[in-house]
């Protein structure tokens, strides 16, 4: 055979390859769409499930959901930014900093079964903590920190130096610059970053189900147990009884789970437009 | 072809006044590399001084050393004194920051802070502590009008810096620095990035500036040398790889008309370079 | 916070720390201000505590590992490292804590993971970097972004309603097995592997394809040729961290596997790996379960702490030959 008709086909496997992609992700967003639409009600997403059947809605787990997401934020931003201001301006090459990123990468890559595994262990039954908002949110930070602080890095790292000597040509201190101009002018990036962390943060299962809990209960305090949108469809899909319901939850997260990316993808594309 | 200072014909000042810098035997290494050796030269005050030379002879690597601006680069280190007003700027417990609040710098490329005009003169006095509005309103109006911006901007305070032009870019940058009121101010290559009305802009401020400011200016443009300093020097770097001198420095006229070294001389009739 | 506005006037003969004689008498604002020991405090406080928000990962790490380690370390006494890593019997009821069936099954949907999605993944890459109009990589590259954030969960639960009814018509039996997981996995793990595959091309130099193109190659035979060898090490790169994400997927190989902790019978039976066998069981477990369950948890921290070191390696080795 030539190397043309090679190339032909070489090519057209390559162009399958990429389009079945797109059909892999269409075919599950489509088909969870389709199934799911159905169960889009306001009592569906307002009333708490009841009854053997779960019959009813799925409000406490969104609650749950968005609770321990946003507290496990909270928690995990301050010292994640930070921890990235040290390693982007006070660091100097050498073996502390090679152990910090050795350190966030085996982070970034523990399975979240064993972390859900440590949270349980750790926060539920020896910090006393119990099953609750507060435990899951502790576990999911330690799952976002390495995520958290390489975007930061990575947004620091992006500000101009020449902007940085003209704020300590002015007489800066470096505590003033970092705080004044170069976190200032990263805070989009690193938003961004946050809002991808969160997204993954809502995808979670393992995590949550062995530190908050699958008590169907809706969350105040952080001290509440509380059962995730993520658990929740677990849970209906092995039991397998009321399979609409699974469908219906199955496209809530969705939305939220293409929310979070979507912004995240509509912010980083008007900062690279306003930054020209 | 010799170029024509306007030094020349004006009256030669009278260039008195107590050295503001006096450098002694500054040599200088990035690493291992000595980048410069044996630079010894007295800056006056209230005087502006031009650094001459052939471009990556070191004209802005000594520049930087008069601010400490090279202890941001890591590596670096320097023998030799270095003395503002009689201090020792390299002694022990000496506060960079402060010296670099007394000892300003423009770069060549403007770098405005993504802030409106007013903050961005605003920026150093907050820095230091100013808070109250009507304070900061007036010390930001000063700076603007000495760096010969005021009229051009004063309705539009709220616009982003980096919504001007070039020109009027850099001269916010001056503002922002006046602001802080430098003694000094060390200019790298002010005007090489910026339109041809404004670079007679920021040289006629600079003529006005030099009665409360010592200013010293690095630039690769002899005849913009010739216009505005009182003194030049001229640095060179005699082959690749070998630290940059100082050749020669003297009064502008001299330097520009009767040079005393033949490396000058070649250096200005444009020999090389 | 507003530090009081330091005075400029210092008086002539005030001592600086450690040098002596460095102001000049009568000068206003002659004198240079020394670092004042309340500024080098702050500026020395604030950087170690950054330093200690950069630990917190480190310890991060540490906390996990020791505390996972200690609740799973009496499996060496019982049932006793020999019968917990050579075992072949995985039972509850019996006692018995055998890892090797768990780990034959991870091991086979890892494998099959691997052969159904990084052809895929990689064809994708490449598609994305050498092929695709920039129209196309507009469709393309977010569709895989966006399968990278759908929840493992609801890949489980597709797995569940459409992959498994499906494999149940082919291999006959339920359709929980090998086959369903290692196609749920193999589409999960596409993202990373296509996306870390298209970095590793886009930096190869591109001067390399152009030279290829001159010289009369065609497409294919510029990537075959050129581009894969070049771009060989982050491509290995990309489908290890794909492989670490396999054997850690705990969710979606639960929905679809079938749970049953034996060796592998076919495609159609079903299996248990260690991340399922743990959430299986995690909800009723004690005592010597228990803690045979946080042994499974250290061997997959150990595991994934490999593959990441592995990776460093092969990229340090990269980067000493370029």
């Amino acid at each position: 055979m030539g190397k043309r008709w090679i190339n032909r086909i070489a090519v057209g496997i390559l162009w399958a390859c990429g389009l079945m992609t797109v059909v892999a992700l269409g075919a599950v967003i489509l088909y969870v769409f389709v199934r799911g639409i159905g169960q889009i009600t306001p009592e569906f997403i307002f009333t708490k499930p009841h009854g053997v059947n779960a019959e009813g809605g799925i409000g406490p787990t969104i609650v749950a959901t968005i609770y321990v997401t946003g507290l496990s934020m909270l928690i995990v931003t301050p010292v994640a930014v930070l921890a990235a201001v040290y390693l982007a301006e006070y660091a100097v090459q050498g073996r502390l900093v090679n152990a910090i990123r050795f350190a966030a990468d085996t982070l970034a890559s523990v399975p979240s079964i064993v972390m859900g595994l440590f949270g349980f262990a750790f926060f539920v039954e020896a910090m006393g903590l119990g099953f609750s908002v507060l435990s899951g949110a502790l576990a999911l930070s330690f799952l976002m920190l390495p995520i958290v602080m390489r975007a930061t890095e990575e947004a620091i790292r992006a500000v101009p130096k020449y902007i940085r000597w003209g704020s300590y040509g002015l007489g800066a201190s470096k505590w003033q610059t970092v705080s004044r101009i170069v976190l200032p002018a990263a805070l989009p990036r690193i938003l961004t970053g946050i809002i991808l962390a969160m997204g993954r943060a809502v995808g979670e299962t393992a995590v949550v189900i062995f530190t908050m809990g699958q008590a169907i209960y809706m969350p105040i305090l952080p001290t509440d147990p509380g059962r995730s949108m993520t658990v929740h469809l677990y849970t209906l899909a092995m039991e397998g009884i009321n399979i609409e319901a699974a469908y219906g939850t199955a496209l809530l997260l969705m939305i939220m789970v293409l929310f979070f990316n979507l912004t995240a993808r509509w912010l980083a594309a008007r900062n690279r437009r306003l930054q020209g | 072809m010799t170029p024509v200072p306007t030094a020349l014909n004006a009256p030669l000042a009278e260039l008195a006044g107590k050295p503001r810098f006096s450098v002694r035997d500054l040599d200088f290494y990035y690493g291992d590399f000595q980048a410069l050796t044996g630079i010894t030269i007295d800056v006056r005050e209230n005087s502006v001084t031009a650094f001459i030379g052939p471009s990556g002879c070191g004209k802005s690597t000594f520049l930087r050393c008069l601010n400490r601006m090279n202890d941001l680069i890591p590596g670096t280190r320097i023998e030799g004194t270095i003395t503002l007003d009689g201090a020792d700027i390299y002694g022990p417990g000496v506060d960079p920051v402060d010296l670099r609040r007394r000892v300003g710098m423009i770069f060549q490329q403007p770098n405005p802070f993504p802030m409106s005009i007013y903050d961005n003169v605003a920026f150093g006095p907050r820095l230091h502590g100013v808070t109250k509005k009507a304070e900061l309103d007036e010390i930001v109006e000063k700076a603007l009008v000495r760096a010969n911006l005021w009229k051009e901007v004063k309705d539009i305070m709220g616009r982003g810096g980096l919504t001007l032009s070039g020109g009027q870019q850099q001269r916010l940058c001056i503002a922002r620095v006046l602001a802080v009121q430098p003694d000094v101010l060390l200019m790298d290559e002010p005007c090489s990035a910026i339109d041809p009305t404004s670079v007679q802009k920021v040289e006629d401020l600079m003529a006005e500036l030099k009665s409360t400011v010592t200013i010293i200016i690095v630039t690769h443009n002899m005849q913009q040398a010739a216009r505005v300093s009182d003194e030049t020097a001229f640095f060179l770097q005699e082959r690749q790889g070998e630290p940059a001198e100082l050749i020669e420095f003297g009064r502008t006229a001299e330097i520009f008309t009767s040079p005393h070294d033949r490396r000058t001389e070649d250096y200005i009739t444009g020999r090389f370079g | 916070m507003t530090e009081p506005l330091e005075p400029r006037i210092v008086p002539p003969d005030a001592p600086g720390p450690g040098t002596p004689g460095a102001s000049v008498p009568g000068r206003i604002g002659g004198a240079l201000k020394m670092m004042s020991r309340a500024t080098y405090i702050k500026e020395a406080a604030l950087k170690n505590l950054f330093l200690a928000c950069a630990i917190a990962a480190v310890a991060g790490v540490a906390l996990i590992f020791v505390f996972t380690a200690a609740r799973g370390w009496t499996v060496v006494e019982d049932p006793g490292l020999a019968a917990f890593l050579g075992g072949t019997e995985w039972s509850a009821t019996l006692g018995r804590f055998g890892i090797l069936p768990l780990v034959t099954g991870t091991f086979a949907v890892t494998i099959g993971a691997l052969l159904l999605g990084a052809p895929l993944a990689v064809g994708t890459a490449i598609f994305l970097s050498e092929i695709a109009s920039p129209r196309m990589r507009a469709i393309v590259r977010p569709a895989v972004e966006m399968l990278a954030g759908v929840p493992s969960v609801v890949f489980g639960f597709f797995g569940l309603v459409i992959v498994r009814p499906f494999v149940a018509e082919i291999t006959g039996g339920m359709g929980f097995g090998t086959l369903s997981a290692s196609l749920i996995l193999a589409i999960m793990i596409v993202p990373t592997i296509a996306t870390l595959t298209e970095d590793a091309l886009r930096s190869v130099v591109p001067g390399i394809r152009e030279a290829s193109y001159a010289m009369g190659a065609t497409t294919w035979q510029t990537i075959y040729k050129v581009l894969l060898p070049a771009a060989k090490i982050g491509i290995i790169d990309a489908i290890i961290l794909g492989m670490g994400r396999a054997i850690g997927e705990t969710m979606a190989v639960v929905m679809v596997a079938g749970n049953a902790p034996q060796f592998f019978k076919g495609l159609g039976a079903p299996i248990a790996t260690i991340t399922s066998q743990i959430v299986i069981d995690m909800s009723y477990a004690s005592g010597t379960h228990r803690t045979a369950l946080f042994g499974l948890a250290i061997i997959l921290f150990l595991i994934s702490m490999g593959l990441v070191a592995l990776v460093r390696a092969l990229s340090r080795l990269n980067a000493r030959r370029s």
